[in-house]
């Protein structure tokens, strides 16, 4: 009898193509996801090389990260770099023979976003890119690790990446969320709880009855963020929402292959009495709509608490602190609801899914932007937004008078000309609050889609429960 | 890539915690495809004003700074994105050593990819370094990666660990791809394998 393993102890040994002594592996990649910002050099390293891409039907690109999302980009884009850039992605994608969803493609969208959308993304397998948030994809109990671009070249060149194994670590969310509070809540209140350093050098995996009740979109909401934790990846095992959610998609199997898929998928859990390193357990009763107010995605509180004094922190904490404070132009003491935005923008690789766009218009239905508050919406995929076309959620969206734009990551990072001008401030449901991430001094509250919506009505950060019961 | 075995020089103290990698290099940056010329840009929004004038105070902008190898930053560097940008910008810059009590994962080993040495040291350790890298050019700092320690100025010896693997790619400037290639048939074997257990895919 083998010992009992971890859903992760399980993926890993499935995928170590090579072991040195010293324990360092070739961990075989199954899916290879590319965009334009983190791939250009890797690409240029190969040529330079002389090398080819060893799995070209493994690999799939996707410009994302600095395309506009305004009528006429795949026309033209007038930013000279970001068109050289998007330009060498098509030019990689041609000459490598990679698969590729260019801006022209209703299939376009955040890389993250796609990868499921198109049933890349599979149980059990290993999936990589140039990008942070590839931990999204462990939603589906894929090992999803974001790397760096020369381990894209390797990628690229071996389809294997050098890599020895973390630790285990399971995050779990026992009992069942309250109204309004949802799959962002609960993935902050984590942070909240460990720390943008408290995953570092391990792989969460997120389980508990509150997990379980999520859908897929919520479960990849909750991993997106498992690298703002500073874990390696986040990992939520495969049940039948899972396959329900992948069945039919183009690239998932088909027929018999299907069903010999969903025979090894159901074997992909921990065992009972498997060892984790570190276990954290968080009730879900307790977990209360959450807004960001500081600048790391670790400064979260409740939507009903005020903003904390930089002196109650400990450590290396308190000038951090203050400067966030100073960042932000918030002081200790104001009551976190009584702050006032000028943006809200709802989109990016955590909260671009369908499901995001009908909670936050579910809150919009019949209301209008407060005076003065630019609101945008940017869908994760062309396909999101066609969806949500076709179930009359742009026009909630337009009629509140925000703009409906085409499918990036826009704002989240602010490469393209989706920007905050300085000092304004914005309701995001993105996954940064960093310094600048959102534009030169823009100021950045991270919150559920439903918290964004209640915001954007208000004018001000908001509970987004007074405007449940409102509705009710 | 340039291999490491050891080096003197001065330090630049950051002991912010949680500098992140939209700090060390913004996106606005990212829209190069080159690896090179990151380093006028590093720590861009807090080294200079709005109209491109160098913040005085900013530490790479001090006279002590000049000139400056290592940087020595509070706990948890290299956090959020996965850009590279952010050590090839650190290297053009000229810092060939990050001295923290913690990384971020993915910043830790995009610095072996690029030559440069992340150390990590205990809490007393990088304060006592911290204070020699605020002396600037009146205090140099040791690193001997072979032996693996850092000597303080006044030679206090802070030894560190790190990864074998990492430290015989660092320390011999070994391609990476080239070394996993030599691997290529036990590659080709698991794929076979792999297909036939998981056709699927
Ligand atoms: S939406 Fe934001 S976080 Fe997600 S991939 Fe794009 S830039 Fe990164």
């Amino acid at each position: 009898m083998t010992a009992p393993r971890t859903l992760y102890d399980k993926i890993w040994d499935d995928h170590v193509a090579h072991r040195s002594d010293d324990g360092t592996c070739l961990l075989y990649i199954d899916r290879h996801l590319v965009h334009e910002v983190t791939s250009p050099q890797a690409f240029e390293g190969l040529r330079m090389a002389g090398r080819k891409v060893r799995a070209p039907e493994k690999t799939i690109a996707v410009p994302d990260h600095n395309v506009p999302t305004t009528t006429g980009r795949e026309a033209r884009i007038d930013n000279e770099e970001s068109r050289i850039q998007v330009e060498t992605l098509d030019r990689n994608a041609r000459d490598f023979g990679i698969h590729y969803y260019p801006v022209s493609d209703i299939r376009q969208g955040i890389v993250h976003i796609i990868g499921p959308e198109q049933g890349w993304t599979l149980p059990g397998t290993t999936i990589v890119c140039g990008d942070s948030h590839t931990a999204t994809h462990g939603a589906f109990g894929a090992l999803a690790h974001g790397i760096g671009t020369s381990e894209v070249e390797h990628v690229l060149a071996t389809q294997t990446l050098i890599q020895k194994k973390s630790k285990n670590m399971k995050v779990e969310i026992t009992g069942t969320l309250g109204p309004g509070v949802t799959a962002k809540d609960i993935t902050m209140a984590v942070i909240g709880a460990t720390g943008t350093a408290g995953g570092t050098g391990h792989v969460i995996e997120y389980c508990g009855e509150a997990i379980r009740a999520l859908s897929m979109e919520g479960r990849m909401t909750v991993c997106n963020m498992a690298i703002e934790g500073g874990a390696r990846a986040g990992l939520i095992a495969p049940d039948e929402k899972t396959f329900d959610y992948l069945r039919g998609r183009p690239h998932a199997p088909k027929g018999a292959a299907w069903e010999a898929a969903l025979a090894f998928w159901r074997t992909l859990h921990t065992d009972e009495g498997a060892h984790f390193d570190k276990v954290v357990t968080i009730r879900a009763e307790d977990i209360a709509p959450l807004v960001t107010w500081g600048t790391s995605p670790e400064d979260v509180l409740p939507i009903t608490a005020t903003v904390p004094d930089p002196e109650s922190f400990a450590g290396g904490k308190v000038e951090a602190a203050r400067r966030a404070l100073d960042y932000m132009g918030l002081k200790p003491g104001t009551r976190l609801a009584d702050v006032a935005i000028d943006a809200v923008f709802i989109g990016s690789c955590t909260n671009g899914r369908i499901e995001d766009l009908r909670a936050a218009a579910a809150i919009l239905r019949g209301r209008r932007l407060a005076p003065g508050v630019r609101g945008m919406v940017v869908p994760g995929s062309g396909l999101v937004r066609h969806q949500a076309e076709e179930e009359g959620l742009a026009q909630v969206f337009i009629d509140a008078g925000f703009e409906w734009r085409l499918a990036g990551c826009s704002m989240c990072l602010g490469m393209n000309p989706d920007q905050l001008a300085p000092g304004e401030r914005c309701a995001a449901t993105s996954n940064r609050n960093f310094e600048g991430r959102q534009g030169y001094k823009g100021r950045t509250h991270l919150m559920s889609p439903a918290m964004a919506a209640a915001a954007a009505i208000t004018g001000r950060l908001t509970d987004v429960r007074e405007m449940m019961a409102e509705t009710v | 890539m340039d291999s490491f075995t050891n080096l003197t020089g001065i330090a630049a103290p950051m002991p912010l915690v949680n500098i992140d990698t939209d700090m060390i290099i913004p996106k606005q940056f990212l829209k190069t495809i080159k690896r090179s010329g990151l380093g006028r840009n590093l720590f861009d929004e807090m080294r200079y004003d709005r109209e491109g004038n160098e913040i005085a105070d900013f530490v790479l902008n001090r006279p002590e700074a000049k000139g400056c190898q290592i940087l020595v930053a509070g706990r948890n560097i290299g956090c959020g994105s996965s850009r590279e940008h952010a050590p090839w910008a650190l290297l053009d810059f000229g810092i060939r050593c990050v001295i923290s009590t913690s990384f971020a994962d993915i910043f830790y080993n995009n610095c072996f990819k690029n030559g440069i040495l992340p150390v990590t040291l205990p809490a007393e350790a990088v304060a006592h370094l911290m204070k020699d890298a605020e002396k600037g050019a009146n205090a140099r700092i040791m690193i001997d990666l072979p032996a693996q320690t850092v000597t303080a100025a006044d030679g206090t010896v802070f030894a560190f660990d790190i990864d074998p693997f990492k430290k015989h790619c660092l320390v011999n400037g070994l391609d990476d791809i080239g070394l996993s290639l030599e691997k290529v048939s036990a590659i080709d074997a698991y794929e076979a394998q792999a297909r036939t257990q998981r056709p699927w895919l």
